[in-house]
């Protein structure tokens, strides 16, 4: 008896198929899986579509509009290389610079004078540990800008000192940020209370960063 | 107690660790080339160095130099052959002489990060100093004959 035997053509067909089904469920897995760039303006949890509300957000930033333009954020938010200085925003006397890591430069820098805290007395140097312009590479500049070019300039991850929606919320906690709050004698206190600011900013945010018309 | 190095020696001191370092060079230590021109850290006699950088004494409280190397005018060289002082001399720089010592420690800090400073760089760097007695062209021209003593030394 002769015996025949039969290959079957099974692997090549059903390899494919199962080639073809690995890499659609693949697709499928990697479009869900909500991977998002260090640079992503959407908080954990992805972005809420009820939460936006630009009404409240563009009035939310009007009010941080007016605290980013006073003299205590102002004068280290300046449009040239030298820092500005008091209530009155004029140029700071000595005219240290910026320098390329916004520390200043040789017998100039920033904490040379600028102690961890503030010294006492009038026209004393107020201090900070962190105290410092924007580097020369962004320099995050807040003079002249008008409430939209600065919405639109800090809710940029590539002009914000690249913060993303998380960083910027931490951004209002900062120490040098609440350093504007604990300005020294003689120097006026910005035009909202600090808790007052931080609700704005962070309405400002979770509302949706929208940037005003003007 | 504090401790802290000033020019290469150590000193342990129980002064109030708020008291500016000017006065604990001055009264304490015993260390009077370091002036007190404002003490408002708005004229820069009182430089000297922290760590290699210059900061204004007046204004630096002790507790912030505790366990740092400070530098004053005393100590910018054993024999005062830096070639910032050799300078000075040549050059007959100084009138009164109050504010030297502050221009001196801001021009070190310049030469040791530029050395080769051009008149620009020499007023960043010495802007915060004042002379009344108005010596600055002295001064701008010591800062670069010192450049020059320190490239070919």
């Amino acid at each position: 008896m002769q015996i025949f035997t039969v290959k079957r053509k099974f692997y090549p067909h059903y390899t494919k198929s199962l080639l073809v089904l690995t890499v659609i469920v693949g697709a499928i897995a990697i479009l869900t899986s909500g991977f998002r760039l260090n640079s992503s303006m959407e908080t954990e949890g992805g972005e809420n579509p009820i939460k936006r509300d630009s009404v409240a957000s563009v009035a939310a930033f009007m009010k941080v509009y007016t605290v980013l333009m006073s003299p205590r954020c102002m004068n280290c938010h300046p449009a040239g290389d030298i820092p500005l200085q008091g209530d009155d925003g004029h140029l700071h006397t000595m005219s240290p610079k910026r320098g390329k890591d916004g520390h200043g430069l040789y017998a100039m820098k920033c904490n040379n004078c600028h102690q961890p805290t503030n010294t006492p007395g009038l026209n004393t140097p107020p201090g900070n540990p962190k105290w410092a312009l924007p580097p020369s590479e962004m320099k995050m500049v807040f003079q002249g800008k008008t409430a939209r070019e600065l919405a639109l300039q800090i809710r940029d991850y590539n002009r914000n000192g690249h913060k993303n929606k998380q960083q910027l919320l931490a951004h209002a906690r900062d120490t040098l940020v609440k350093a504007g709050w604990h300005m020294g004698e003689g120097r006026a206190a910005p035009p909202l209370s600090y808790s007052a600011f931080v609700k704005a900013w962070d309405t400002w945010i979770e509302k949706g960063l929208y940037a005003p018309a003007k | 107690m504090i401790k802290l190095t000033i020019n290469r020696k150590t000193y342990e001191t129980d002064v109030d660790p708020n008291t500016p370092l000017l006065w604990v060079l001055r009264d304490t230590i015993g260390l009077v080339g370091t002036k007190y021109g404002c003490g408002v850290a708005q004229c820069g006699a009182c430089v000297v160095h922290l760590n290699g950088e210059a900061v204004r004494s007046c204004v630096t409280k002790l507790s912030r130099v505790a366990e740092q190397q400070v530098t004053t005018i005393e100590g910018l060289s054993e024999n005062n052959d830096h070639p910032l002082q050799k300078a000075w001399m040549e050059l007959d720089v100084s009138q009164c002489g109050y504010c030297q010592a502050g221009q001196i420690m801001s021009a070190a800090v310049l030469l040791r990060e530029n050395a080769n400073p051009t008149d620009e760089d020499i007023d960043n760097a010495l802007e915060g100093n004042i002379c009344r007695c108005g010596t600055y062209l002295r001064i701008q021209k010591a800062i670069h004959l010192a450049a020059e003593i320190q490239r070919k030394s």
